[in-house]
């Protein structure tokens, strides 16, 4: 009953949606203001009809109902609850509908928070929003309906792919969707004002907000998804460049741009014909993303079950709203009149060189990630392109940028002052330089772009640290004064300086694991002794012990340093009997410092097994745990921002105001 | 001229999109790497023993002028998923009487031996291929590798990466049959 529930509140949102993406546009072109306030009520409505659909299927999964094949699919009776109710989104179905549910929930937030928009382009963005909503709706209905029944009933399922039982993936797909997706309302106001034919300052101020908060939670979720890998997947790597990995992280660098070109639109009516398109080329970057992991287009780890029907459906969703708005784009961008100008040395050009950076960084991980199908199409030759391309070509444009995002925040709007500025920057420069020759006489040996990555993360953090002293004049004036100064700053400033402060982290943490990991893989019997990164490991040799739906093997390794006994570590290796796979489960001694990462694999042959040995792998990763501490500084950053004041949607007022009213953005 | 660049996007993304709906064709299987050496003769090359080891070397004209088929698997110490493979290849050898050769890739000779002497050593010939030079010859990607060459010395099957699980064992065991490597069949 339940499920036929869901099925019947799937076709009442699309039958919703229908309505909005017709009625309050044409209610704008014509000025009527009742078909306008429509959308208010059909967001909202869309929004609860699909969060019971969504309910509907998380009962399922709950109950453990297996008449629903999804459920049966995906679930098992003997899973922990939260993965129980975590297999909703595991399954192509699932997902995608957790992806309409997102979809529909920021088109409500703009019915629901958008009282300062004005009507018309509300109406209109909301339109467009639904077309979206539409067409996600159709290709769930008419090709993936979650709600499919199976009969007979089977006595158990087939539990979900134990890989994904995993705490940081369970919330993985979420957060990352609500970045994916977030973006889609961005992507709505953006053709609304192609539509209109007008974008100014205003616009760009109603956009930001959702920008904002559909970048944090694609931070987030990257990151967790790249946590995951580190923990669960047992290579002891945080990043594969896996094409998945890539379709992901290719909304989130050009969504990094948008966020600062929309700054320029908001700040000086700049760059508008260019923040259309990159709020368009963004959206259309995250539905690539979706469309590829489920498309079997490319080959990757993350792949759902391939069907070329749904590809083909997808790919035609794909054509008209990218191929739709690019066109509009082509026809409307000419029209607008180009804004405020500027110097070469100005805050501008600091944001348009980031621009650039970033858009040609995108466009190198594009052109990775889709040459090996480019060139099967063009030669019929089938390769697959790695780390090595990805590393040689990536890293030497995020260190020009970090150069540049160091100078940015202390370059004034339209013209600013090159003495003054060399002279607030020369110390930085050469406190940068310092640390990265302290690091080579300390460090000695390590590849010399590591030292050169080195000297870009110092160079950014003391610059950001410095510009922000700047701001607050600390030590210029008393500590209290400077104290009240940084209470006094708008939010989004100290959110740059954390985020900023952030990537400067986020790279220590990825130069430190890269350049100088360790690692060793041995063969190893009950008593074997390995050294490593001034370690001294002993395994005592492995057990088996029995949890919920699995069988485990764990082996018992002591760690002493200088003969005195550091830690005891457990790393297992997981037999899942219902799914028959297994897992790697690492046992990690996490420090500031670095990472000791030790897993597990069972022996090869039964004749060895019986010796009791075990193949170890053992890895040093030094500093690993900065680019998680980045993240997460990244992440409050952009929380801190979309706390500013000057970006609240128009959300009701909170009780209680701060005690001084923030000062104008100069 | 503004025109034009602000049509540009739509262009590449038409480019695009042709090259996706091309590539949705249900036949294509992306994670198909196929070898250049397939129906081409093996490769030159003549290694030595593994020292320590009392198994001969190998080199192209022991795969050359053999009545059947032969397997020539790519292996290493250092390498994980080789230990996994070595079971199943052993199995093959003891059970099904392939004949089995062996390249040792970019391995230390005391690794090689022990970890043979560990797992057992189910190889008929081994070449040391120290340099990693007779890799490239036959376009590794990575260890391990499996070659079904024929009894003429003609590449007939690749399989890139272990041979472990139900999936790989019923292709690996498909193209042995296809090649006639397996002495029962063949004479059946």
């Amino acid at each position: 009953m339940v499920p036929e529930i869901g099925h019947f509140a799937l076709a009442l949102a699309l039958a919703l949606a229908l309505v909005q993406s017709v009625l309050p546009i044409a209610g704008a072109s014509r000025g009527n203001a009742v078909w306008m306030k429509s959308a208010q009520a059909t967001a909202i409505g869309q929004v609860l009809f699909v969060a019971i659909a969504f309910a509907a299927l998380m009962q399922a999964f709950i109950v453990s109902d297996f008449t629903v094949r999804n459920v049966v699919e995906n679930s098992h009776s003997l899973k922990p609850m939260l993965y129980k109710v975590a297999g909703t989104w595991g399954s192509h179905e699932g997902s995608l509908l957790l992806w309409i549910l997102i979809l529909a929930v920021f088109g409500a937030g703009v019915a629901w928070f958008g009282s300062n928009i004005p009507a018309e382009t509300k109406a209109r963005t909301l339109s467009v929003q639904a077309w979206i909503s539409v067409g996600f709706l159709s290709f769930l209905l008419l090709t993936s309906n979650p709600f499919e029944r199976v009969f007979p009933p089977p006595l158990d399922g087939n539990d979900l792919n134990p890989l994904l039982q995993d705490m940081g993936l369970a919330m993985h797909p979420p957060l990352l969707y609500f970045g994916y997706v977030g973006f889609s309302i961005v992507f709505s106001f953006a053709v609304a004002a192609l539509i209109e034919g007008r974008v100014d300052p205003a616009w760009a101020r109603w956009v930001r907000p959702w920008t904002l908060a559909a970048w944090i939670s694609l931070t987030a979720g990257i990151a967790l998804g790249s946590w995951w890998a580190y923990y669960e997947l047992g290579w002891g790597g945080w990043w594969f460049w896996d094409p998945v990995e890539n379709v992901s992280f290719m909304p989130w660098l050009l969504g990094t741009a948008l966020l600062h070109s929309a700054i320029v639109t908001e700040k000086r009516d700049a760059f508008k014909s260019w923040t259309i398109l990159l709020a368009i080329l963004t959206f259309s970057l995250s539905l690539l993303g979706t469309f590829i992991v489920r498309s079997g287009l490319l080959t990757s780890v993350h792949a759902f079950a391939v069907d070329p029907e749904r590809g083909v459906y997808i790919l035609g969703l794909l054509a008209v709203s990218i191929g739709g708005s690019l066109a509009l784009y082509a026809w409307r961008a000419p029209e607008m009149e180009p804004g405020g100008l500027f110097r070469p040395i100005s805050r501008e050009a600091g944001l348009l060189v980031n621009n650039l950076i970033l858009a040609a960084a995108t466009g190198t991980v594009l052109f990775g990630t889709l040459y090996p199908l480019i060139l099967e199409a063009v030669t019929g030759d089938k390769i697959s392109v790695g780390p090595p391309f990805f590393n040689a070509a990536f890293i030497p444009m995020m260190l020009a940028l970090v150069v540049f995002m160091g100078l940015g925040p202390f370059l004034s709007w339209k013209r600013a002052d090159i003495a003054g500025l060399l002279d607030r920057i020369r110390f930085v420069a050469v406190l940068a330089v310092i640390a990265a020759l302290a690091a080579w006489y300390l460090l000695n040996g390590g590849p010399i772009m590591a030292y050169l990555a080195i000297l870009g993360a110092a160079w950014l953090l003391f610059a950001t640290l410095r510009e922000w002293a700047l701001r607050i004049r600390l030590f210029e004036v008393s500590l209290a004064e400077a104290a009240r100064r940084a209470r006094n700053l708008p939010r989004a400033s100290h959110g740059m300086t954390l985020a900023h402060a952030g990537v400067a982290v986020l790279m220590m943490g990825m130069i430190g694991s890269s350049a100088w990991k360790s690692e060793e893989i041995v063969f190893a019997a009950p008593g074997t002794e390995v050294a490593i990164a001034g370690f001294d490991i002993t395994f005592e040799g492995a057990a088996q012990v029995q949890g919920p739906n699995f069988i485990a093997d764990r082996g018992t390794l002591v760690v002493r340093r200088d003969g005195e006994l550091v830690t005891t570590l457990f790393p297992e290796r997981r037999y899942y009997p219902v799914a028959e796979s297994q897992t790697t489960e690492s046992a990690i001694r996490s420090t500031l410092a670095g990472d000791l990462y030790t897993s597990i694999a069972t022996p090869a042959s039964d004749q060895v097994n019986n010796a009791g040995a075990w193949t170890l792998r053992i890895l040093y990763e030094p500093l690993v745990n900065l680019i998680w501490i980045g993240a997460i500084l990244l992440v409050i950053g952009g929380c801190l921002s979309l706390s500013d004041r000057r970006l609240r949607v128009g959300a009701p007022r909170r009780a209680k105001q701060p005690a001084t009213d923030a000062v104008p953005a100069e | 001229m503004k025109r034009l660049i602000s049509g540009l996007p739509l262009l590449a993304a038409v480019i695009f999109g042709g090259f996706f709906l091309w590539g949705l064709n249900p036949d294509r299987d992306p994670n198909e790497i196929p070898s250049v050496l397939i129906s081409q003769p093996a490769p030159e090359f003549g290694l030595d023993p593994v020292p320590g080891l009392e198994t001969p070397g190998l080199s192209q004209s022991d795969l050359v002028g053999n009545e059947r088929p032969v397997v020539v698997n790519v292996f290493a110490s250092w390498c994980v998923p080789c230990r996994a493979e070595h079971a199943v290849l052993t199995r093959f050898m003891e059970r099904e009487g392939i004949r089995l050769f062996g390249i040792n890739y970019k391995d230390k000779p005391e690794d090689a031996v022990k970890w043979l002497n560990d797992l057992g050593n189910p190889y008929e010939r081994i070449g040391s291929d120290l340099s990693g030079r007779t890799g490239i010859e036959w376009g590794l990607s990575g260890v391990p590798e499996t070659f079904i060459v024929d009894g003429d010395g003609t590449v007939l099957f690749r399989y890139v990466g272990p041979v472990v699980g139900p999936d790989a064992v019923e292709r690996f065991t498909e193209a042995l049959t296809q090649a006639g490597a397996l002495p029962n069949v063949a004479e059946s």
